[in-house]
């Protein structure tokens, strides 16, 4: 016979099988309700667990477990909307690509982009670092130059900091005129891991 | 004071609307309830103010969508409900089956009072502001809804006089 107050806590548990269930069920409803303004998950990879996110338009964020994924999602309430749910599933295939590009099998990202979250100069920037490709590098002063803006070396640099999208949009692959890494928003220890990887595939 | 984005109150709260909304329509219904719940709730997110209690706000959401469900339900063929052998000492599914039985048979308001107060932890204030009444008429709707169920979940005496 079990106890009453043993049965009435009982009754307080929910299972993560359930929650999970009641979850899916949610980013569905939400999705065919068109009130999901931001989805996201986490997935691991060799240099941590990456925390990606996106609006209906695209991928808008790919934040470092360093940055602190919480401090990113509230920021994206802030910024975009509160409306946000974990929702895996709208993030399969960008996740899939991640995925592939760490394990050396994917040399270029084939996703909608939202650079919402990045404006002026700076996304001037972003959109030139999509063009310097695999297994290549740039200089900050290449960079600059190529945008137009040759003396806006320091600028180059802060937009690369900034960048909303590491990995996917690659400011990895900026570094100083001397061959020395720079900065790099994920820790430096990442930067050289994202350019041996690069520089260990075969491009094709 | 900015919103915190929405998956932490999936995250924090969600297993406590479940609680209640099991409580209050029963095992089958509940998962409907709970997403109508969070669905209407995302949708007025906007709207609430940031400084609002999103537990109390949630409950209340619970509480509303339960008894539409309720009532649709009520339109359609019920199976009958029985409530299930008490010599049972299974697993925790089975037991949380027949407690619910139970309370799913107690009178609505202490059955309200036993859901918001006993098993997703508002206070008496905010359960009364919830099935009317005052706060003393809630906590008495409670302990009636409790002592009734502990009543029936205690019966393991030796049987009568034989």
């Amino acid at each position: 016979m079990i106890e009453f107050s043993e049965r009435l806590d009982k009754l307080t548990e929910v299972d993560d099988v359930t929650l999970a269930r009641l979850g899916h069920r949610l980013e569905q409803r939400a999705t065919e309700a068109g009130l999901l303004d931001v989805a996201f998950r986490t997935i691991d990879s060799p240099v941590g667990p990456l925390l990606l996110a996106a609006t209906p338009l695209g991928l808008v964020r790919v934040a470092y477990q360093r940055e602190g994924h919480d401090v990113v999602l509230q920021a994206l309430a802030s910024k975009i909307s509160p409306r946000i749910l974990a929702a895996p599933r709208r993030l399969d295939e960008a996740a899939r690509q991640v995925e592939e590009y760490f394990a050396g099998r994917r040399t270029a990202f084939d996703i909608a982009l939202d650079l919402r979250l990045s404006a002026g100069f700076r996304r001037t920037v972003l959109g030139h670092l999509a063009a310097i490709s695999y297994g290549h590098t740039e200089s900050y002063a290449e960079v600059a130059a190529a945008t137009g803006h040759p003396g806006a070396v320091r600028a180059v640099g802060s937009a690369c900091a900034t960048n909303p999208l590491p990995v996917v949009v690659p400011c990895h692959r900026v570094v100083r005129s001397d061959g020395s890494l720079g900065g790099y928003l994920g820790g430096l220890d990442v930067k050289r891991t994202l350019l041996e990887l690069e520089a260990a595939t075969p491009t094709s | 004071m900015d919103k915190q984005p929405f998956s932490d109150l999936v995250s924090r709260h969600g297993p406590t609307v479940y609680r209640v909304c099991r409580a209050l329509i029963g095992p089958i219904d509940a998962e409907d309830a709970w997403s109508e719940t969070f669905v209407a709730a995302l949708r007025a997110y906007p709207e609430l103010p940031a400084d609002a209690n999103t537990e109390a706000w949630l409950v209340r959401i619970a509480q509303r969508k339960a008894i539409d469900l309720g009532r649709a339900r009520a339109r359609r063929p019920l199976p009958t409900a029985t409530i299930p052998d008490l010599s049972v000492d299974g697993p925790a599914t089975e037991a949380n089956d027949e407690l619910l039985a139970a309370i799913a048979a107690l009178p609505s308001k202490q059955r309200q009072a036993v859901a918001f107060h006993h098993l997703a932890g508002r206070p008496y204030a905010e359960v009364a502001e919830l099935i009317g009444g005052t706060a003393d008429a809630a906590r008495r709707a409670a302990s009636d809804g409790i002592a009734t169920l502990r009543k029936r979940f205690t019966t393991d005496q030796p049987k009568g006089p034989s």
